[in-house]
């Protein structure tokens, strides 16, 4: 399985069957967003807002689980010099981008009529910024290096040190005081949220985790295309 | 069997993240005064070096029964459990603003025990259920 996504056999990949990945995830999205706008219930502090959560959490989980990946590859890249790592890790990054992006601005639609602020420098709040310069950090390597070989080292570099940042997005919440609440799902105790809303959200989680890996295989194929054909870009 | 190179490049970035975490370690160790976003009661009462004369922010719980309510002036009691501070502010409370629950409040400090507040943040926690389960609950 792994030794397919390490090689040019991943081309082989159909359309056909890119296409039923995408029926898929409509299914999925859809109902994951009917679920969360319409059946789960309102909450009895935040009211109809909750709802954002059902886009929030998900952002924001699969925009660090992209860059965890980023810097797994670029360890593996750096270490191993397997060639093929780095280029999965490159068609992930916009993705990531995409989607820390929209974890900042539906936090910021969430924490007005929650807080009263659109944006707080607490160190939740400052550590996703920091996570949104280093994508763009990572991606720019790639796009503005001409030289190839370095472009890969330097976006390797790039995502080693952004992974540190990883766990202090994570704990940032358990480590200081923050205005941003501790997570409710955990791996050691039961989730404070209520199974009603944690049905949805995890329904949508699944559903943008699918789409994320629709286009990561299309960017993945492209890249392999152009490494094949020579195509230097 | 992993050859010479590769082991060396392993060593390396291995101690390059050693000496990466222990340096992110200390630098955030030395400014968490910075780091958190608003000190609790007790942290106020007997940490001295927290400088009372710059603009702060406080937080913890509304007390129950603690608001007091004079037209667009309120007063109510910030606790954490151990230690209690009074807050006093002038303006609009946010919505979500109510007692039992979490708060933050920016300001000065006129004394460890008295703050005067010109921003109020509500704080969201982490437990999300609808109002009928909430209902429940409580009854």
């Amino acid at each position: 399985m792994i030794k397919n996504f390490l090689s040019f056999k991943i081309l082989s990949l159909t359309n056909k069957f890119l296409s039923n990945l995408t029926i898929l995830m409509i299914v999925i999205l859809s109902t994951g967003i009917i679920y969360a706008l319409f059946i789960s219930p309102p909450d009895f502090v935040q009211g109809e807002s909750v709802r954002i959560m059902y886009v929030h959490v998900p952002s924001s989980f699969i925009a660090l689980g992209l860059f965890g990946f980023i810097g797994f590859a670029s360890i593996c890249r750096l270490i191993f010099k397997i060639k093929f790592i780095s280029l999965m890790a490159k068609s992930f990054a916009l993705i990531g981008l995409i989607f820390t992006l929209i974890s900042i601005a539906t936090g910021s639609l969430w924490g007005k009529p929650t807080w009263g602020v659109w944006w707080a420098w607490d160190a939740r709040l400052t550590s996703m910024l920091i996570l949104l310069i280093f994508y763009i950090a990572y991606i720019l390597s790639w796009k503005l290096i001409k030289d190839q070989e370095l472009a890969e080292r330097i976006s390797c570099i790039i995502g080693i040190i952004g992974s540190f940042n990883l766990p202090i997005i994570k704990y940032s919440v358990d480590w200081w005081n923050t205005l941003h609440q501790p997570s409710s799902i955990t791996l050691t105790s039961a989730p404070t949220i209520h199974h009603s809303m944690l049905v949805p959200l995890i329904i949508m989680i699944l559903g943008l985790l699918l789409y994320s890996i629709i286009i990561f295989l299309m960017k993945y194929k492209t890249e392999l295309i152009k490494l094949k054909f020579g195509k230097k870009k | 069997m992993l050859s010479k190179k590769v082991k060396s490049r392993i060593l390396f970035l291995s101690l390059s993240s050693f000496l990466a975490v222990l340096i992110i370690f200390l630098v955030l160790k030395s400014l968490e005064k910075n780091v958190v976003y608003f000190f609790s009661p007790t942290e106020i009462f007997y940490d001295k070096e927290i400088n009372i004369k710059k603009k702060i922010r406080i937080g913890g719980l509304v007390k129950e029964d603690s608001l007091i309510k004079n037209e667009n002036s309120f007063k109510f009691i910030v606790t954490d459990r151990k230690n209690e501070i009074i807050v006093s502010y002038t303006g609009l409370l946010p919505n979500l603003f109510s007692e039992g629950k979490g708060v933050v409040a920016e300001g000065k400090l006129k004394d460890r025990k008295y703050f005067i507040a010109d921003t109020i943040l509500a704080k969201h926690d982490e437990n999300y259920m609808p109002p009928e389960v909430k209902k429940a609950l409580d009854d």
